[in-house]
């Protein structure tokens, strides 16, 4: 018989528990490695015939975990402000009043949100940009892969067999939906500064439509207008553009020099300044991410 | 009294309830894309709480309404606004703001999280967490 | 105008339990989806347009195509080393 205490030090020091029949295995096993460490353990016991209590155990004490803090979370919203109140700590702040009043003034778009998100708090959205552009970099790191002649020779000759393998009814639907796709991308993409959208929902929506025609045409068909060189000085160029022009906008108010007056009329579409070019910007940086991302998930290449 | 509250408070309530259930996806299921899942409905849980926090009853989008004439507000006499939008009338725009950021880093990131799940499953041809880590464990052995 | 907000949020608990507890992961998927769309519809509700056209864009579109983008690609690398071996 082993003692618990036994056990628990074998289980710290490392040292091999003294029981008769395991002795000679777990001799073998730490000679062989200098050292087993905590996680191997660990592992080594799920792998034997431990597994299942170990399971069980986890399984338990995972939803116990999750039943305490949600019912710490409930309690909690329990005495919150009421939904809905004016009065709400949230929203009584000056901030608030300062976005509202002065947000038309200052950065001349009707939309609150897209004048906040583009000008007031332009770093957040830099930081989303360079998120994205960096997510996509990595997915490219992780998936993308040069075929080599044999396998390109293999998809060209696929592609001419299974011509017929893009459907009739997906064709004929994509041929209709695609041109109306992009004109209501492009249409969110430059009301951004005017009415709900903006960079983000109109640049995903325009990569939608890329990946509806590229579904149903074929990649052939979309290497002519797009291919990866097009994607990366694209998405390379929006971001810089973006970095210069908010950093002369920074710049500029930083040291007081004199800003032309670029805000336009408010409520026209030339209007509310660097917002509409930083809209595009965005919005060409998100499709092209978009877009890459399926074409390197669905065949590893741009 | 403390269902009343979270009566009032539903929306609150249940992004904290679909947070929960997101968490226990997350934990206990041992397919990789049903882990993903789970941290997409933790954060569409966080986003709703903080977007229900900036609503206020009664009031409308932050877009300047239809019918006003936006170049009022546009002029400024030395520097004092003479003619400035009812805060009264519009809801809070900062959360929208932030969930805005929020929702596109989500997806950069769920991005990520499947192409590592591909790496993953061009290496070990499973989805399976205790499978990966099994045979992990055995190529090691045999090292 | 309030119940049918009821009716949309209990909809949403819903379709997270069914993800959590559902076997298979095509049918998890669409569930994902179909919560994504109810998403939108309730920041429609909560006065905030912006969210919404992103969050239909984004999260019913994007995310839901990267899913199933991932689910055909391990489908097809199976029946490549089947035909391998």
């Amino acid at each position: 018989m082993i003692s618990l205490i036994d056990t628990l030090k074998s289980f710290v020091d490392g040292a091999p528990v003294k029981k008769e029949d395991d002795t000679k295995l777990t001799i073998k096993k730490v000679s062989k490695h200098h050292e087993t460490s905590f996680t191997e353990r660990v592992t080594s016991m799920i792998e034997k015939g431990e597994s299942k209590t170990a399971r069980s155990a986890y399984t338990v004490v995972a939803v116990i975990m999750a039943v305490i803090i949600i019912a710490c979370l409930i309690y909690t919203v329990s005495f919150l402000p009421h939904f809905g109140g004016a009065d709400n700590p949230a929203n009584s702040s000056e901030v608030v009043k300062a976005y509202i009043e002065n947000g038309i003034h200052d950065t001349g778009a009707t939309n609150f949100v897209a004048g906040m998100i583009l000008n007031y708090r332009a770093f957040d959205t830099l930081g989303e940009s360079s998120v994205l552009f960096i997510a996509a970099t990595t997915v490219i790191i992780l998936l993308f892969r040069h075929k080599t002649k044999e396998e390109e020779k293999i998809a060209t000759v696929e592609e001419e067999v299974y011509e017929d393998k893009h459907d009739v009814i997906l064709r004929h639907g994509a041929l209709i939906l695609v041109p109306v796709t992009l004109m209501f991308g492009v249409y969110v993409l430059f009301n951004g500064h005017l009415s709900p959208g903006g960079g983000f929902s109109g640049g995903t929506i325009l990569g939608a439509a890329l990946i509806l025609y590229n579904l149903a045409f074929g990649d052939k068909s979309t290497q002519k207008f797009f291919n990866y060189n097009i994607n990366k000085v694209v998405k390379i160029s929006a971001l810089t553009f973006y970095a210069l022009s908010q950093s002369y906008m920074f710049f500029t108010g930083a040291n007081r020099l004199p800003i032309p007056d670029i805000n336009g009329v408010a409520g026209s579409l030339i209007s509310s300044g660097f917002i509409l070019p930083l809209n595009i910007g965005v919005g060409f940086e998100v499709a092209c991410t978009m877009f890459g991302f399926y074409s390197l998930f669905d065949r590893e290449e741009i | 009294m403390f269902v009343k509250e979270l009566v009032i408070n539903f929306y609150e309530t249940a992004a904290i309830i679909v947070f929960g259930i997101g968490f226990v996806t997350l934990l206990l299921n041992r397919n990789i894309i049903k882990k993903i899942i789970g941290f997409n409905f933790m954060d569409t849980a966080i986003y709703l709480f903080l977007a229900s926090k900036g609503y206020i009853a009664g009031r409308i989008a932050p877009i300047l309404a239809e019918g006003t004439d936006p170049t009022v507000y546009q002029k400024a006499v030395n520097g004092v606004l003479t003619n400035v939008p009812t805060v009264e009338k519009y809801i809070n725009p900062i959360p929208a703001g932030l969930v805005l950021t929020g929702i596109v880093v989500s997806v950069s990131f769920t991005a990520f999280f499947l192409a590592l799940a591909v790496r993953l499953y061009r290496e070990y041809h499973t989805l399976d967490l205790h499978e990966i880590i099994s045979i992990m464990n055995k190529e090691e052995n045999k090292e | 105008m309030i119940y049918i907000q009821y009716i949309l949020v209990i909809f949403l608990v819903i379709c997270a339990i069914s993800v959590c507890v559902t076997k298979n992961l095509l049918v998890s998927l669409i569930i994902f989806t179909a919560y994504s769309l109810v998403m939108s519809v309730i920041w429609l509700f909560i006065e905030s347009p912006d969210l919404a056209i992103t969050e239909a864009a984004v999260g019913a579109g994007i995310t839901s195509i990267l899913f199933f983008i991932t689910l055909v690609k391990v489908d097809k690398m199976d029946e490549g080393e089947a035909k391998d071996d």
